[in-house]
Formats: C-alpha cells, structure tokens, sequence
C-alpha cells in the first residue's frame, strides 16, 4: 500500500485499518513553508514528503503525478481529495481523471490523500473542502488536467522506448499504440519510465461531447462494502489499546461545566479515567462505549447555564419579528426603487414566513479517534486524529490547535462519513474534544463517540429566519415592486465572522442574487429590493445541506404562488411572464412542468404545485403532485425534477442526489424543528424529531438535461425547490397557504 | 459469560445482561457492520435478525437472549454478499453514505423470506428504518428486483456495470 491510504474497500485485502496509515514521523525529508489552513492563518509547518520519496524508491508504485499511480498490472490509483459522504463524488471524479487518462475504467481504484501530505506538498492536491456542492464544480479542471498530463507522459515513455514520435501513439483503456508499426505496450509497463519525466505544463482537455467514461451513468465505485457490513466508518475504528469515551457538554449553549462527581462513574466496571473537556464538557472514558455511556449517564453533573438559560423559540422570534420593519438593513440585490414603487402601486401583497432550526441529523453521529503521545523526555511528540470529516484540512488544523502542536507533529486520517450535510465541514468541534481527551491519556488512542442525544442538542444549526414580503401591482395586475426583508441568523456570523463585511454575509442571499452565475433570481421586477436585518440568536448555526438557499426558496417560490392566485394568474404564467431575462431558470421550469402535464387535468383529488430556483451553479425546477384527504392527510404523490447542472459527469448519481435531496427537504418542510426551551435544545432524537420514512416517498422523475457551458453541484439545489412546490400543490388542494414551517403545526383538515 | 450463536457460531461474551446486543455485537465481537444511529428503536440502523425476524438490537438486553437464539448480522447473512437483496442493492447502487443500509438490508431481506412478493403496501410496514440520504426509492425498486429474481425488466434506472479485476 502507498503512503496513501485507500478511500474505499474495494479491493479485498488486509485489513486497511491495521495500523499501517501514517508516515512514520523519522523519515523522509522535511521541509518548511507558511501555509494557510482552514482558518488557522499562519501557522508554521514543516511536513515529510511520503510520496516523493516512495516515488523515488525502485520498488514502489511509480506515481505519474499528484493524482494518477499506475501499478505493474495496469491497476490505476486515482487521488481524491474531496471527502466522500454518499453524494458520490468519489466516483465522478475519478471518472473525470480517467477521461483524460484514457484508462481501463475496470481497473480503477482510489486513494485519499492525508491532509498533511497535502501541505507537505505545497497543496498539490488543492482545497479537501468538500461542501456547497462544490466537489466537482470547483476541482473538475484541475484534476481532468491532473489525468491528461499522466496520459501524456504515459505515451510519451512508450513512444521514447519505441524510439518514435509521441505524435505516432495513442491511448485507449490504458492500452497505448504505435499505430504505424501497429505495437501496444500497456500503461503498467511504461509506468516507471513515464513517473521519470518532466510533466508536460500545457494539456488540453477534451470536449464533454466526445467523453467516454465521464457522463455516463457508471456504478459507483464504493459500493460493495457498503452491503456486506465491511466499510469502515469513523465510529467503527478499531486501533490495537483502543479506548472510548462518551461525553456530556453543557446542554445550554455558552454555560459552562461547573462540577462532577467522578467518583461514581469510577466505582463502574472498565471506567478508566473521567476528565474535564475545555471549559465547557465533561467526558468518561472507558473499556468500551457503552461502560463510558452508562457511567456518564450514572454520574451527577452540575452547569452553570450561564446568561442564555431563559432563551426561548419565542423570546427569539420576537427579535427576529423586530427585524422585519427594523429601519438598518444590509441590502443584497436592488433595482429600481422598490420602497418609492410600493408607495404607489395600485394594489399591494403582503406576506410573513419563517423557518426553524433544523439539525443535520447524520445517521452516524459526531465521532473522533485520537491519538497524543510524549516523548522519552516528557515533551509533547504528535498527535493523530481519525475522523470522518468534510474538510481534512480543517480537521487538521482543529487538531492541531486542540494539541497545542504545529501541524507538521499532527496529522488526521479520513474515514469515510455516515452523513455529512454540512455538519462535518466548517467546524470541527468533537475533532477539538477528542484531542482534548487525548491529551489526558497519553500515548493512548481514544475514540470518542457522540450519543444521539448529545449530537442532537450540540449541532450548528439550519439558521433561523423570517421574511416579509411586499409586492406592489400596477392597474392591470403586473408586478411592479417587491421588497423582500429577511430578519434573522447569519451562518457566517457564527462561523467564520472574519467574512462579514460591512455588516454583510453575502451567503444569506443565497438564490436571490443579481444575475451571475451563483444563486441568481430568475425574476426580473421592474422595482426590486432584497435586503437582511441580522440577528444572532445564541444558538450556534452551521451549513445545512442548501443552506440559505432552502429557506429564501420557499419564501419567494411560495409568495410567487400567492402573487399568482392574488391577480388570478396560473403560476406558471406569471412566472414565465417574468422570467424573460433568465433563460436558463425557465428551461429547467418548462421541463417540470411540461412532464408534469402542467395546464392538463391531473388524476382525481390530485393537485399541482410549483418551484424553481438557481443555487450551488445549477438551475432546479420541481412540479409536486399531491392529494390531501377529508381528515387533512397528505399524501405526496410525485414530483418531477428538473436539473441543468451544465455538465452531467454521472448522471445516474445526479438522479440519486435529486430523490435524497427530496427526502431531505420534505422532512424538514414536514417535520423538521428544533425549538429553544431554557437557552437550550428540546428535540433529542427522532421520536422527537421526525423525518421522512419510505411509506411517504413520493415517486421521483428526474430530468437531467444539462446545458453545456459551465459546472453546477447537484448535492443541494434541489432541496430548495422540495418544499415550496409541495406547499403550492396544497395551497391547489386546500386552499391554505402555509407560511411558518414545520408543516406538522397546521392542520390541512378542512373547516 | 454468556453464550450466544451469533451468525452460525457459539461465541461467548463478558457483558452485563442490560447490555443491548447492539453494543455486544460491536464491541465484544467486532461485528461493526451492525450501526448505532439512535438507541431507542427509532432509525433501524442496528437491525438484525434473532430467528430470523428483523429485530432493533439498540434495545434489546443480552439477558432477553437466549444460547440457541440464531443472530444473525450484515456480516453473516450471505458468504461474499451474495444473498439475492445484496446482489439487487449492488444492482441498482443503493447506497449513498451506507451506514444505514446494512440495517435496510436485514429488514429487506426478512422480508422477502416472510414476502417473497412483497407489495409496496408490504414494503411500507417493514420498511420503517431512517435515511438520511434518501435512498427510499431505490430501496424499494431493489426489494421489488429481488423479488423478480433479478430480472432487470422494467426496472427504469439505468446503471452501466463495468466490472473488472477489482470487483
């Protein structure tokens, strides 16, 4: 095995977990440079170089670049840097690298990179970041380059061992060919002359129209493991002395730990040490888990709940409500006078939304192994982490500042994640408590596990938000003003506040922007006003699988209903009237609509709503088709999705991430709500925290139809558009027009 | 120490008896593929098989088990995942994350043993387990594939298989 470690079970093979990831801290070069990790600027690091060095040993692996290895026996190791979290990045990248390599697909495998391999060597591998849909938006150049370059150097090893033209060969499935002479040698053979030569600097890609292995609907390259109970994740770690540990931190955000009894949770069986985690936190660590859980659970604990225990859902809806007509405003997209048109205008529309906290509610919840150990003279040595996480980096740097080292003594190891949707990627809190723990245990892997209570009431929360909308109509019913006010919760004031600018977080106008290419409104209004009225609640908020773009989405999608109805327009039409400039939003609105059989009857008791929405690089549309019964029950019976994601790299993935993106949307327009009682979290599992089950899924028809010309994610979008046509299809049925969410607080029974 | 057969062998365990077998199974036997996701019977993520009914071990005690009860796990349910609803997951790429399947697939299969034609009203009762992901209805389109011994016909995913020496 490389110094790599594999990134999927694929392969049989020993165990991958037997110790051997890891460079060994005394060997290989070393060198020194400031790098920028995460949100750690400036630290000082000097890293080994694994690779180079088993690059340049006559045994190894000939690795052709960063991201291309070839084996003797034409196996092709590819790179990946962005975490794989079940989107299936994993697979579309790697078939963007085989594209340009022009491999034999059948003989694919890949590898993660280490975070500290990475900034040993100069960031080769570029960002691990792996959010905001942005895996293979953000990277699809570089790696595709990333495997050109690997071919050209393949063919050029075959054509100087031949002693003729590169110009003269060609590469199919890792076959090359002389095709004067009609000779074949294989990539596996010329793999070690090719890793001698200097990189070509300049490559270029093919055209998407002549792709062979990207955009096709390929199985997923991690999937075997998955079905047989073999795939590791974080939580099922096993390191030779493991420990576990459970942990209990102050369940009212900003109090901190004020006392424990240890003693009684050292009078349990294989309890082995109770220790104080930051300021904040009291941790067990045991033999196994469940003896570091039970004793938590046994030992008398005591907060001090410090200044935000009489928080509530309401205190904290009071504020934001205040922010609705509040005069200071940070304007996000205008034209026009929106306010001056309002004034004026013929006939008005007013309406107030508003969304909840939501939790991501992985299916595996927050857990870390770490590892600290001292030297022979008593002096801090390293510290290692695994951990399933969406950013390496930011693993890396929150380990290393936990252990009070410099990254070149840390490093992390990703394990594959149980769910990511945003929690594991911008704040690495439980990689902080895990090293934490670590550190009072010397020498000693500790694995910390998360109940599902504890990871319920500590998450970075769906920011909370309401909006008022306002819209001015002139005589004949044409929208001549709107004025959308959103008073509430910035992520990036909670997580990386060194953003904010001007009092702006630009993030929060996610899918209301001018025109461009991210997050852009599909309407143009002749009078138009978007602005934010901050306000942080104490909660912390994080990035929630699509982010702001789910809650601005039903705000105007739903108000754009209501417009409609309001001037006795079909939806559809009074979109379409204002989506003249937006060419591409209504391209993919058309499309739900017209395979819905919008304008047709639909079946008896069934009725239409509509959505659509730009966010993440890509254009969504989504027409819901739902029923609601006498005693109020809904029933959800299909939605057809249309996706222009501009290039497809695998499409039968991009209809797998359309069908989840609306399990995650509808429960969290269903049943999602996380309410604030005593400053801290009510919902601590999912008896109180519903989502969507199997007998409530509705039928999915996905369109993909992409444009061609630029690269949008499809992890998210389509979350956005879930809840909103769902809600204008009741609206259809019921004539009820829901504008506080969750769904499950009103009743659709009719009056 | 208590003995359990746990996937055709008689292993013996040092545990409390309130231990749940969840916890048994990871932690004294290694058998990791079997997930904690809620702990109180909620999610599914822990499903097994004692005697063959699908069963939330998250909450069962050890003491409750008896030495003849068959357990069986993800890990035991086929040699090579070979067992027909392993065989149509692989199929159709259920998956996304995974770390629910194994416990969608203890409950898939114990129901195509009860149901070897389920309906879909069938499928909705056993098919209570949460994910995240949303893989619902490939989940479905998989047991119903099973059921039909893996013919293909009318199923509407389109999934092109190109497997090679790694598979």
């Amino acid at each position: 095995m490389s110094a790599a470690r594999r990134a999927t079970g694929r392969r049989a093979g020993p165990d991958p977990l037997g110790g051997s990831f890891g460079v060994p801290a005394d060997r290989g070069a070393v060198i020194s440079r400031r790098a920028f990790i995460g949100n750690s600027a400036g630290l000082v690091v000097a890293f080994h170089i694994p690779f180079a060095e088993a690059a340049t040993t006559p045994a190894a692996t000939p690795e052709i670049n960063a991201w291309v290895v070839v084996k003797p026996d034409d196996t092709v190791v590819i790179r990946i840097a962005r975490s794989e979290m079940g989107q299936g990045s994993l697979t579309g990248l790697a078939q963007l690298v085989a594209e340009e390599l022009d491999c034999n697909w059948a003989k694919v495998t890949t590898e993660y990179p280490t975070p500290g391999q990475n900034l040993a060597r100069k960031r080769v591998w570029g960002s691990f970041s792996t959010g905001g849909s942005r895996g293979i938006r953000e990277s699809n150049e570089y790696v595709r380059k990333g495997g050109a370059i690997a071919r050209t150097m393949l063919v050029q090893a075959a054509a100087d061992a031949w002693k003729v033209p590169a110009a003269e060969c060609s590469a199919a499935a890792s076959v090359i060919t002389h095709t004067p002479s009609g000779r074949k040698t294989s990539y596996g053979k010329v793999a070690l002359a090719a890793a001698q030569l200097t990189p070509p600097t300049d490559v270029a890609l093919k055209d998407p129209k002549d792709w062979k292995i990207a955009g096709k609907p390929l199985a997923r390259l991690d999937t075997r493991d998955k079905l047989t109970g073999a795939q590791v994740y974080g939580s099922d770690l096993k390191l030779p002395g493991l420990l576990n540990a459970a942990i209990k931190d102050c369940p009212v955000f900003g109090g901190k730990l004020k006392s424990f009894d240890a003693s009684v949770a050292l009078a349990r069986r294989g309890v082995k040490k109770v220790v104080r985690v930051g300021d904040s936190a009291v941790a067990v660590v045991a033999d196994t888990w469940w003896h570091a859980k039970t004793a938590l659970d046994a030992m008398p604990v005591e907060w001090d709940e410090g200044p935000n225990a009489q928080v509530s859902s309401a205190s904290i809806a009071e504020v934001l409500k205040a922010g609705l007509d509040a005069p200071q405003a940070v304007v996000g997209n205008s034209n026009g006078d929106a306010r001056a048109a309002l004034a004026m205008a013929a006939r008005k529309l007013e309406a107030v939304y508003s969304y909840p906290y939501q939790n991501h509610a992985t299916m595996e919840t927050m857990n870390a192994t770490a590892k600290f150990t001292v030297a022979k003279s008593g002096t801090p040595d390293r510290c290692e982490v695994w951990t399933p996480t969406q950013n390496g980096e930011a693993a890396l740097a929150a380990t290393a500042e936990a252990a009070g080292l410099p990254p070149s003594q840390c490093e992390v190891y990703k394990l594959l994640l149980g769910g990511g949707f945003g929690r594991r990627g911008a704040v690495h809190d439980w990689v902080t408590q895990a090293v934490l723990i670590a550190r009072q245990m010397p020498g000693m892997p500790v694995k910390l596990i998360w109940s599902r209570e504890e990871d319920m009431t500590h998450g970075r929360y769906h920011p909370v938000t309401q909006c008022k909308l306002s819209a001015g109509f002139d005589a004949q019913g044409n929208l001549d003003a709107l004025h959308m006010r959103i008073s509430g919760q910035s992520i990036l004031a909670g997580v990386a506040p060194q953003n904010i600018k001007d009092g702006k977080d630009p993030v929060v106008f996610q899918g209301l922007n001018a025109p461009g290419p991210e997050a852009s409104i599909g309407y143009t209004v002749p009078h138009l006003l978007i602005d934010h009225a901050m306000r942080n609640p104490h909660v912390p908020p994080g990035f929630w699988r699509g982010v702001n773009l789910n809650h601005n989405t039903i705000y105007l999608e739903c108000f754009i209903d209501e417009m409609a109805h309001a001037t006795q327009q079909d939806p559809l039409a009074f979109r379409r009237k204002l989506m003249g400039k937006s060419p591409k939003h209504l391209a993919v609105l058309n499309a739900a609509a017209e395979r819905a059989g919008w304008g047709t009857p639909a079946p008896a008791g069934v009725y239409r709503g509509l959505a659509q929405t730009m966010g993440f690089g890509s254009y969504v549309a989504a027409c819901a088709e739902v029923s609601v019964s006498a005693e109020g029950k809904l029933k959800i019976h299909r939605i057809v999705a249309a996706t222009d994601s501009g290039h497809a790299v695998n499409p039968q993935q991009i209809e797998a991430q359309v069908e989840g993106s609306f399990v995650y949307g509808l429960s969290a327009a269903l049943y999602g709500e996380c309410t604030v009682k005593d400053g801290r979290m009510v919902q601590t599992n999912f008896d109180t925290y519903p989502v969507l089950h199997m007998d409530e899924m509705p039928k999915v028809e996905t369109i993909v139809m992409p444009s061609g010309g630029f690269w949008g994610g499809v992890g998210e979008p389509t979350i956005a558009v879930a809840a909103p046509a769902v809600l204008n299809a009741i609206f259809a049925a019921t004539g009820q027009r829901i504008r506080e969410m969750p769904l499950r607080h009103h009743s659709l029974k009719k009056a | 120490m208590t003995t359990l057969n746990v996937n055709g062998k008689r292993r013996s365990v040092d545990a409390e008896p309130e231990t749940p077998l969840l916890w048994v199974l990871r932690e004294q036997l290694g058998l990791t593929g079997t997930k904690y996701g809620c702990g109180i019977a909620q999610c599914g993520a822990c499903t097994v098989h004692l005697d063959g009914v699908p069963t939330r071990s998250c909450v069962r005690p050890l003491s409750t088990i008896g030495p003849n009860e068959k357990i069986v796990t993800i890990e035991g349910l086929s040699p090579h995942g070979t067992h027909p609803i392993q065989k149509a997951w692989a199929a159709l790429d259920v998956p996304q994350c995974g770390y629910c399947q194994a416990g969608m697939i203890m409950a898939a299969s114990a129901l195509l043993k009860a149901k070897p034609h389920p309906s879909d009203s069938d499928i909705d009762d056993a098919m209570t387990n949460i994910c995240r992901c949303g893989t619902y209805n490939r989940v479905r389109a998989a047991i119903k594939l099973a059921a039909q011994g893996g013919d293909m016909k009318g199923v509407a995913i389109h999934i092109q298989h190109i497997e090679g020496e790694r598979a």
